[in-house]
């Protein structure tokens, strides 16, 4: 079985559309949606939902007033600044570090289990099996949320033989793509031609190097500045990493996905899809 | 004022709104808040004329001094230290720098060691200071140098951008908190749409006032304009699609350096001052 992740370093510029364009034609995978920070695939593949888990994160603190006595130990040993003038935590800047928790004299502070979030495994609208998920508002650790839809993914493709899994990838290099990336076979990775998605696409190859994993490029939207696109050709060259393919912007694309479908279904005819089932002959 | 520039979803052009709202101010300071990827110094061409690293403190075990007793792992709520019969294992990348570990050993065996997470880089742009955070290859948490890069602008009273990362976790948070307004950039389409609503969600517990800038307004559907009349958030400009902006982004140019799109961007600033008073 073979795993494949969709990045991009910068944000927006398609992974998502081409996950979903690469699950209609790829046979027997399986589909993860590894943003979990703001999911999208959901919009484009219209999973029905199986089977709901919470998903539990880290640790959640609570000082009981009436047991506190104020000595002040917990705010002098708190480095996140988490604890009010009147001994209650703000969740938002806690880190959950329990630093609190322990050191408190009087046993006066509690310790929960957080749910930060829930995960699905669903079935897309032409049966493909689909792990997704959804982070709650303003809760962190979305790194190890990604590695459990990995991991849910992998039992699901397990379970059912399949040949590949398909995972849309987070924007960044920071902790939600290390976690998507990680023992992956292919990066496929997605750039634009502009300084920013240059700059940014050099960071991700480097990131893609750091956890050796094997990475291939694709420029989309390659014609509004073709200066760009030949600085990315000569970028994959220099770092020996293939440019399989190179995407022309067509309002097709927004107005397909503004009408909830995947290109291939929307346009069929359509020169992209041409483009999209070479990608996959390449990478598969 | 501070001014935080968010949006949820990656692409919808964060960057674009933030370096011109700065480019049209005469005093600000501009901070790059995307430390994961930072783009503002490409349209800002600022030089770097000072680097300076960021810390965490981790762990470093004094092995002659340790008895093995397992404390240091037992407080540890991130499993960055295991000990085992004779030997203890630190895990940096994992640590999140809470000072527990060496807090509450008995012994005085830790020892806590600044281990370099990332940079921040100085530059000037027309006058004006700009900062860009920077984390390193392979460091999975943003927040510690998002917050260093914040401390650069307190206290200082001037108008501040930030340019905030993509998403709806801790790195958005920690930008956007303490923020005294916040913009949240957006597409017309379901994606846009989509993060859009999750990127309100986060604004709003975090109490913050918040407006919204509809980019490529012209391409997508209604419904983000829709959602913005129910939910009664501000509509504060939309930027029709155009061909011109998009190859003068490509090539990392300002677009305010045009008469036209300084009064837009000047307008645009004037009407979150008049929100915020």
């Amino acid at each position: 079985m073979k795993q494949i992740t969709v990045i991009s370093g910068k944000g927006g510029t398609g992974k998502t559309t081409l996950t979903a364009c690469l699950s209609q034609i790829a046979k027997n995978i399986v589909v993860a949606d590894c943003d979990v920070d703001a999911a999208d695939l959901h919009l484009l593949l219209f999973p029905k939902i199986k089977e709901k888990y919470n998903f539990f994160s880290g640790k959640a603190y609570k000082i009981d007033t009436n047991e506190c006595i104020k000595c002040n130990k917990c705010r002098e040993l708190c480095r996140f600044n988490a604890i009010n003038d009147n001994f209650t935590i703000n969740r938002i800047p806690c880190d959950g570090c329990g630093a609190c928790y322990y050191v408190c004299p009087v046993s006066a502070i509690s310790e929960t289990e957080n749910c930060a979030g829930v995960y699905y495994i669903s079935s897309t609208e032409n049966s493909i099996p689909m792990i997704h998920a959804s982070l709650h508002t303003a809760e962190d650790n979305s790194g190890k949320l990604v590695a459990q839809v990995r991991k849910e993914a992998k039992k699901k493709a397990e379970g059912t033989n399949a040949n590949y899994i398909l995972i849309d990838g987070p924007p960044g290099i920071g902790c939600p793509v290390n976690a998507a990336i990680v023992g992956v076979d292919l990066a496929l990775i997605v750039t634009e031609p502009t300084l920013s998605g240059i700059h940014d696409l050099k960071r991700i190859i480097q990131i893609a190097k750091y956890f050796n994993v094997k990475s291939m490029v694709i420029v989309n939207k390659y014609d509004i500045n073709l200066k760009n696109t030949e600085e990315i050709e000569n970028i994959c060259h220099e770092q020996g990493l293939k440019c399989i393919a190179k995407i022309p912007y067509d309002e097709i694309v927004v107005k397909s996905l503004v009408a909830g479908k995947v290109i291939t279904e929307f346009a069929p005819d359509h020169e992209i899809n041409t483009i999209i089932k070479k990608i996959w002959e390449e990478i598969k | 004022m501070k001014i935080a520039v968010a949006s949820g979803k990656g692409g919808t052009g964060k960057t674009l709104i933030s370096t011109n709202i700065f480019n049209i101010l005469s005093d600000a300071i501009y901070l790059d808040c995307d430390v994961e990827e930072p783009n503002g110094h490409i349209f800002l061409k600022t030089e770097t004329i000072r680097k300076e690293s960021v810390y965490i403190p981790v762990p470093e075990i004094n092995e002659s001094k340790c008895v093995f007793c397992g404390r240091c792992s037992q407080v540890c709520n991130f499993n960055a230290i295991i000990v085992a019969r004779r030997k203890v294992l630190v895990f940096p990348e994992l640590c999140h720098g809470c000072g527990s570990c060496a807090y509450f050993c008995n012994k005085k065996a830790i020892v806590e060691t600044p281990k370099e997470v990332g940079r921040i880089e100085t530059g000037i742009y027309k006058g004006k200071w700009v900062y860009t955070g920077r984390l390193n290859i392979g460091e999975p948490m943003s927040p510690p140098v998002i917050k260093k890069l914040k401390e650069k602008a307190a206290g200082i009273d001037t108008d501040i951008i930030l340019d905030s990362p993509p998403g709806t976790s801790c790195p958005v948070i920690e930008t956007i908190s303490g923020a005294d307004y916040v913009i949240l950039v957006t597409e017309p389409t379901p994606f846009g749409l989509n993060d859009l609503k999750l990127a309100v969600n986060v604004v709003r517990k975090l109490k913050l006032p918040l407006g919204i800038v509809i980019n490529k307004s012209d391409l997508g559907d209604s419904t983000v304009k829709k959602y913005c009349k129910k939910e009664k958030i501000k509509l504060l400009l939309e930027i029709p699609h155009d061909i011109w902006i998009a190859e003068s982004y490509s090539r990392g140019e300002l677009i305010t350096d045009t008469e036209k799109f300084a009064g837009i961007f000047k307008k645009l600033f004037k009407d979150i001052r008049m929100e915020t008073i």
